[in-house]
């Protein structure tokens, strides 16, 4: 595959994500998107569901790519929670791709919980077959929902969708849906700790 | 700084303005004048007019030099010129100095119209609220309706956020920057402590030191040191000066032992040389009071809720004058009323005093927020 095709792949395979997401969201909702990187599923967002919003995040290459894509950002560090943010502030809060890369999963799907009526989570499947394979073969897994090279990875939890399905139930959180889908993109029912490479899941706190 | 990206020469102009101004405190101006300099071309649509506020010392003259006085060049040139994160080419700039200030604008130093003679300690205290009002009369006489932003750094940020809430429908965008919604009590003390050096200063004379040809110079001095020693980080001063010895040995004297001493001292010296006591005391004031919440029980996302501007907001890790967590008050005041934002936690070293230096991302983002306001 060349550079170009990559790339291309790689924004298919993003817009993709994008429209799960967004399929979750009515239109004009109020969203919070942690983890935002440059902003642009928020500004996919805003022109696709016209949502408005605030991305939250850290690193600061990122929060200069969120201003120059016109994304109203925070720059903030969310491990230790979202001081700061009203109760049930937003329609949504989104951590797309980004649960993994941080220490405090349980404050952050909790405190997503607090600020919005609903969370989305994505996060990718260390259990798919795929990456079975790799460990099996005595590597860490490097697929296309896991790009990183286990030495320069950003990712510091690494989870599958039967353990985090225990930790919702562990902490009382309700899941209302939930998506997975191969590294084709192709949606899958069966099996999806096994097949599933990405997962998405729409949580509410049970009332 | 290279010559091309430079507003190059500037001259200031002045504005009168014969209505009377009724402050704060309740004490009325019955006129006025502003000392004031604009940078680039106002758009047919007066849609692209910038102000930019200044902090405590600062004045009018924010970018480019005078003809005679090539020295002389303007507090915040690295960021405004043509090509320059506040690109000249794309909007008109206009500097001014505040009322009370000691730069050409009405203030202690002018003539009382009853009585001839400089107002001294008669010059009422104003506020930052009544700067901006004072303001909002120039930018009436400018033929500008809406300001596309009004920009400023600490002192200047509180007139950027008070221009939010005082004309919600004339500012665009408020681009608060080291800033904070109100004083603590430890910024207070500080401001006391220089106070004090003033007014306990036998120069000082109630205020009226220009009736006996004398100005308060050892207060001034003070007062500046005290200033300076909280625009800059510990870490900062420990890299720049750390223990260095100006004449590498103890000298065993109150003379100048340390490089720090030194520093501060000619901080203070060459600041007592030109600035106003009177307008400093004044000043120190201003930063004060500022307290939009003060009238909401001390609730800002109440004292907020009139705003409509997008906001701007950045701190300095390091600033401890101006904490970051001081300007997370003012972004969250704002996400409750669900107004836009983006803040910035900006990585450098040089403390408070970070916001006049030209950081290679903190011009980045001030440059892409800008080159993002529609004009």
């Amino acid at each position: 595959m060349t550079e170009q095709e990559r790339r291309i792949k790689a924004e298919q395979r993003e817009r993709f994500d994008f429209a799960v997401i967004a399929n979750w969201l009515l239109p004009g909702e109020r969203v919070l998107d942690l983890g935002c990187g440059d902003g642009r599923l928020l500004r996919y967002l805003s022109e696709t569901r016209d949502v408005t919003g605030y991305g939250v995040e850290i690193e600061q290459e990122s929060v200069l790519g969120c201003i120059r894509n016109g994304v109203d950002v925070i720059q903030m560090n969310i491990e230790s929670g979202l001081l700061g943010f009203e109760d049930r502030s937003f329609d949504h809060a989104i951590i797309s791709q980004a649960l993994q890369t941080m220490h405090t999963t349980e404050r952050i799907l909790t405190e997503m919980l607090r600020v919005a009526a609903e969370a989305v989570v994505s996060f990718p499947n260390f259990a798919y077959r795929a990456n079975r394979a790799a460990i099996a073969d005595g590597h860490m897994p490097v697929s296309e929902d896991l790009p990183y090279d286990w030495f320069d990875t950003p990712n510091v939890r690494f989870f599958t969708i039967v353990d985090f399905e225990h930790l919702c139930r562990r902490l009382d959180i309700e899941i209302r849906e939930r998506l997975a889908f191969d590294e084709a993109g192709q949606e899958v029912s069966d099996d999806p700790n096994l097949n599933g490479s990405l997962a998405f899941y729409r949580l509410g706190r049970r009332s | 700084m290279s010559p091309e990206n430079s507003v190059g020469l500037v001259t200031p102009q002045r504005a009168r303005f014969d209505s009377p101004l009724t402050l704060k405190s309740g004490a009325v101006l019955p006129g006025f004048e502003l000392a004031f300099e604009t940078y680039g071309k106002l758009n047919a649509g007066q849609s692209n007019a910038v102000l930019v506020c200044h902090a405590l010392a600062g004045s009018h003259h924010v970018a480019g030099r005078y003809a005679d006085d090539p020295e002389n060049l303007g507090w915040w040139d690295n960021l405004v010129g043509p090509g320059k994160p506040l690109d000249t080419n794309k909007f008109f700039v206009v500097g001014v100095n505040n009322l009370g200030g000691c730069y050409g604008s009405t203030g202690p130093l002018s003539l009382k119209p009853e009585t001839g003679k400089r107002y001294g300690a008669d010059f009422p205290l104003v506020t930052v609220e009544d700067w901006v009002a004072a303001q909002a009369r120039l930018a009436d006489q400018l033929g500008i309706e809406t300001w596309a932003a009004v920009v400023g750094g600490s002192l200047g940020g509180m007139q950027a956020l008070e221009w939010s809430l005082q004309f919600p429908d004339r500012i665009r965008h408020a681009m608060v920057i080291a800033s904070a919604p109100k004083l603590s009590a430890q910024n207070i003390a500080f401001n006391e402590v220089a106070r004090q050096a003033i007014l306990s200063d036998p120069d000082f004379h109630g205020g009226y030191y220009a009736e006996y040809g004398v100005v308060p110079i050892r207060g001034l001095r003070l007062a500046r040191m005290v200033g300076h020693i909280t625009y800059l980080s510990d870490s900062q001063m420990a890299e720049k000066f750390g223990r260095q010895l100006r004449h590498g040995e103890h000298k065993f004297s109150y003379d100048v032992d340390f490089e720090i001493e030194s520093y501060l001292r000619y901080q203070g010296n060459k600041f007592a040389g030109f600035f106003d006591a009177n307008t400093y005391l004044m000043m120190t004031k201003a930063l004060d009071y500022f307290d939009p919440a003060y009238a909401y029980a001390g609730h800002l996302p109440s004292a907020l809720a009139r705003a409509r501007a997008r906001f701007f907001v950045a701190s300095f890790s390091t600033d401890w004058r101006f904490a970051p967590a001081r300007s997370r008050e003012i972004v969250f005041a704002l996400l409750e009323n669900r107004l836009r934002v983006v803040y910035a936690e900006i990585d450098c070293d040089a403390g408070h005093d970070s916001f006049l230096l030209d950081d290679q991302h903190y011009h980045a983002l001030l440059r892409a927020y800008l080159g993002n306001i529609a004009v």
